[in-house]
């Protein structure tokens, strides 16, 4: 059992869980994940690990709460227990040999790239990291990340917040500027921004760096259901990845596999959500009576 | 008592039959399908045992178990000294009662063989098993020696890390097992399904190293939570049995669309996840009406059978030879057919593939016939031109092998490998590295649980003389043409 030191809301349905987890904590280092099992009836999630703390003995995790699994992740308060963390898992991020990066994150994608340009940024490098969302809402982590980043650029859909528009829009401006050319763009969010992100920065031939999150369930290269192809080779996200050459990925054939439970996760996640809602009544009729 | 009965009167007795579930019921539900024997029907086959003085059967099995001292108790009614007996050579003797392929090992060797049907040697075990697991608390308890301050790493809570765990500390070391997934056993829990090895046996087998005082850390991976250095500086000796868990891929197109699965994956969905089974679990399945599994092995068998057990109209093994170089046992075979399993021999997928929305439809196969034998033995299946067709399916399950997985291998770079990734050992089990020894699938490459498990015996018979007396015998790193990890020996892994 694992106990969850803190879980705060950082926004809607995103939550920042920090887990006395002192092996991982020890081995940890930036882009690898760890496999979250909150119970025994749950399915095994993989998160990144967003920091970690080796002398406390803790991870900071940054959990989405989208179906039923990550739903009851979130749910465990301060002082409860997570039945499962295991890892680290995954390759470490590969720092190459750069002195200007552009960090580009999106949605939930920007709280994976936290520890990305808190590592990048310990090794000294140039970072400019843009982030976007749908809203000033779905903005997370600008204030950690402005404090990491020689440059912060925001984006929202709606222009409630930065330049309105998407991460791609504010990069192709960067990139077009000859002055001073990134030599590597991180890319981390949903599959089309990943792959956007990746078209612009073909022609430039900028190494570009995409970090993938496909369905996986013991994450140690055994079962095989995070293959994914990268330069016409298959390869497993868990112990090849996470982060690819955003040049080479396949990302259509990423984006269908991540649909194999569309439907079956939206049916759980109806009765979670029933459950929930059956719950908070329950509560209601007696905190009225 | 009965034992007294002449070798006439015993070799009167016709080999009992294993009472099973019906098939018709059976394959809806995830209940065991083999029954058990009653004490009668258990007592009178141990009476046909001649007791011989060849004691083959002893030789044919892979941890030596006692076999005609365990059944000579059984005949007389000493049920707790069978129980002993049994328990002293086997740790995990209500698993090898249902999964050992005793009609290729003990039973092989019977004297009754060659006169047709030998003692069923594997039923006795599996009814004193159950009999000792019922009766635990009437069973004299083992004496454990004074501990002997060692400390012992097991990487890996299956066959053989169980095996090894139980003998160690029989001897009174410290054992602790890391095991990488949430729970225990290994492929025994993930990879067999219930209906062959119930997940109250494992967790039963468990519970008796827990009462030895062997301490079980799951969640640790090593090679990633921890370091096999990390594990050598902290213990005295380590063994390492994590397995051969990588699948080997079929290499066709379609092979990513969606509904088609590894065996690994499908069935660590089933078996571990409970997925398609306990309407509680949160993981999901593909259910499949039209599932295809190719192989031939206990494994495809094992898939098979779950994806009836899972709803399927029509569940087919592919495979590419005929049914008589099929490596799984012939037991698992004949309940797969009475499942309403269909075989269809002597074809091999070419294609698989699918609708606009990216998910499986239909699987194009070509039709093999058998050439000369390959380096297994067995008769090399050869494509007929011209002889492709095409099956509907909506699920594709691919059960052609496993192989080394590199996790921890690729953190341990002292550690000698043979080309293939697995490690290499001398017979006792020994590595490359002084104080650390190997066994299992991690070692052969996809093989049997029993294998895995006398592995686990020997090398811990050799660890311990390491640990007592600093003697280690020296393994040769070169690259040991010893293994062959066909795709289809791999897939007998718990033959």
């Amino acid at each position: 059992m694992f106990k969850v030191i803190s879980n705060e809301i950082l926004a809607e349905n995103l939550h920042r869980m920090v887990i006395e987890a002192p092996r991982v904590a020890r081995a940890r280092r930036p882009g690898q994940f760890v496999i979250i099992h909150a119970e025994q009836s749950a399915e095994r999630i993989p998160i990144t690990i967003g920091d970690a703390d080796p002398q406390a003995g803790t991870i900071t995790i940054f959990v989405q709460a989208v179906g039923a699994s990550t739903l009851k992740i979130v749910s465990i308060p301060a002082g409860g227990f997570i039945k499962d963390v295991a890892g680290p898992l995954g390759r470490p991020t590969h720092m190459g040999d750069w002195q200007r990066v552009v960090c580009v994150g999106g949605g939930v994608g920007t709280a994976v790239l936290f520890p990305l340009v808190k590592a990048l940024a310990n090794g000294g490098k140039q970072i400019t990291t843009i982030i976007g969302g749908r809203s000033s809402r779905f903005i997370l982590l600008a204030d950690e990340l402005g404090m990491l980043s020689e440059k912060l650029l925001i984006t929202t859909e709606d222009g409630s917040l930065g330049c309105k528009g998407f991460v791609t829009t504010v990069l192709a401006e960067l990139l077009a500027d000859p002055r001073n050319p990134p030599q590597a763009v991180f890319a981390i969010g949903p599959v089309p921004m990943m792959r956007a992100v990746a078209e612009l920065t073909r022609p430039y031939n900028i190494e570009t760096i995409v970090s993938l999150n496909p369905i996986m369930i013991d994450g140690t290269g055994m079962c095989g259901g995070c293959r994914v192809m990268v330069g016409g080779e298959m390869k497993f996200a868990c112990v090849d990845g996470p982060e690819f050459d955003g040049h080479l990925v396949d990302f259509d054939s990423l984006a269908d596999r991540l649909t194999t439970y569309r439907n079956q996760e939206a049916a759980l996640r109806h009765t979670a959500e029933a459950c929930r809602i059956r719950k908070e009544e329950h509560h209601g009729q007696q905190a009225d009576s | 008592m009965g034992n007294k009965l002449t070798p006439k009167e015993r070799l009167a007795i016709s080999r009992v039959h294993m009472s099973e579930r019906d098939p018709e019921v059976r394959s809806r539900t995830f209940e065991e399908v083999n029954l058990g024997l009653t004490l009668e029907e258990a007592m009178r086959e141990a009476q046909r045992c001649l007791q011989c003085k060849t004691r083959q059967c002893v030789t044919g099995c892979p941890v030596r178990v006692s076999i005609p001292e365990f059944i000579n108790a059984l005949a007389e009614g000493d049920l707790p000294g069978a129980a002993e007996i049994l328990r002293r050579d086997n740790a995990l003797p209500a698993v090898c009662g249902r999964v050992c392929p005793q009609e290729t090992q003990c039973e092989a060797l019977c004297v009754y063989k060659a006169k047709g049907e030998p003692v069923a040697i594997g039923y006795l075990e599996r009814f004193v098993a159950d009999w000792a697991m019922a009766h635990d608390a009437e069973l004299a308890h083992e004496e454990l020696p004074m501990p002997s301050g060692k400390k012992v790493a097991i990487i890996g809570s299956g066959p053989a890390g169980l095996t090894a765990a139980g003998e160690l500390a029989r001897k009174g070391h410290q054992v602790t097992i890391f095991e990488a997934l949430h729970d225990t056993g290994g492929v025994l829990r993930y990879g067999i399904p219930e209906f062959r090895l119930p997940n109250t046996i494992i967790d039963n087998e468990v519970e008796r190293l827990l009462a030895m005082g062997v301490v079980i850390e799951c969640n640790v991976i090593v090679g990633k939570t921890l370091t096999l250095e990390q594990l050598r500086e902290e213990f005295d000796a380590v063994f390492i049995g994590n397995g051969a868990g990588l699948p080997v891929m079929l290499k066709v197109p379609g092979e990513n669309l969606k509904g088609v699965y590894s065996a690994n994956e499908y069935l660590t969905r089933v078996n571990l996840m409970e997925a398609g089974r306990n309407p509680d679990a949160s993981t999901p399945i593909i259910r499949g009406k039209r599932v295809a599994v190719i192989g031939g092995g206990n494994t495809a068998m094992d898939c098979v059978r779950v994806s009836r057990r899972l709803g399927a109209e029509r569940s087919m093994i592919i495979y590419r030879r005929s049914e008589a170089e099929m490596p799984a046992r012939d037991e698992e075979i004949k309940h797969a057919k009475e499942e309403g399993v269909e075989f269809i021999i002597l074809t091999a997928p070419v294609e698989i593939t699918g609708n606009t929305e990216g998910w499986v439809e239909s699987m194009r196969c070509r039709k093999m016939e058998l050439g000369a034998p390959d380096e297994s033995g067995r008769r090399r299946p050869v494509p007929i031109a011209g002889s492709d067709y095409e099956i509907t399916v909506d699920v594709v399950v691919n059960a052609v092998g496993t192989r080394a997985n590199p996790l921890l291998t690729a953190t341990a770079p002292d550690l000698a490998l043979n080309k293939w990734g697995n490690i290499v050992i001398d017979e006792h089990g020994t590595t490359s590295i002084r104080g650390v020894y190997a066994g299992g699938d991690i070692v052969r490459g996809g093989a049997t649980v029993i294998l895995a498990m006398g592995d686990g015996k020997e090398a811990a018979a050799a660890l311990h003389r390491y640990l007592m007396t600093g003697e280690t015998s020296e393994v040769e790193d070169n690259d040991t043409e010893e293994w062959f990890p066909d795709e289809e020996m791999a897939v007998g892994r718990e033959a």
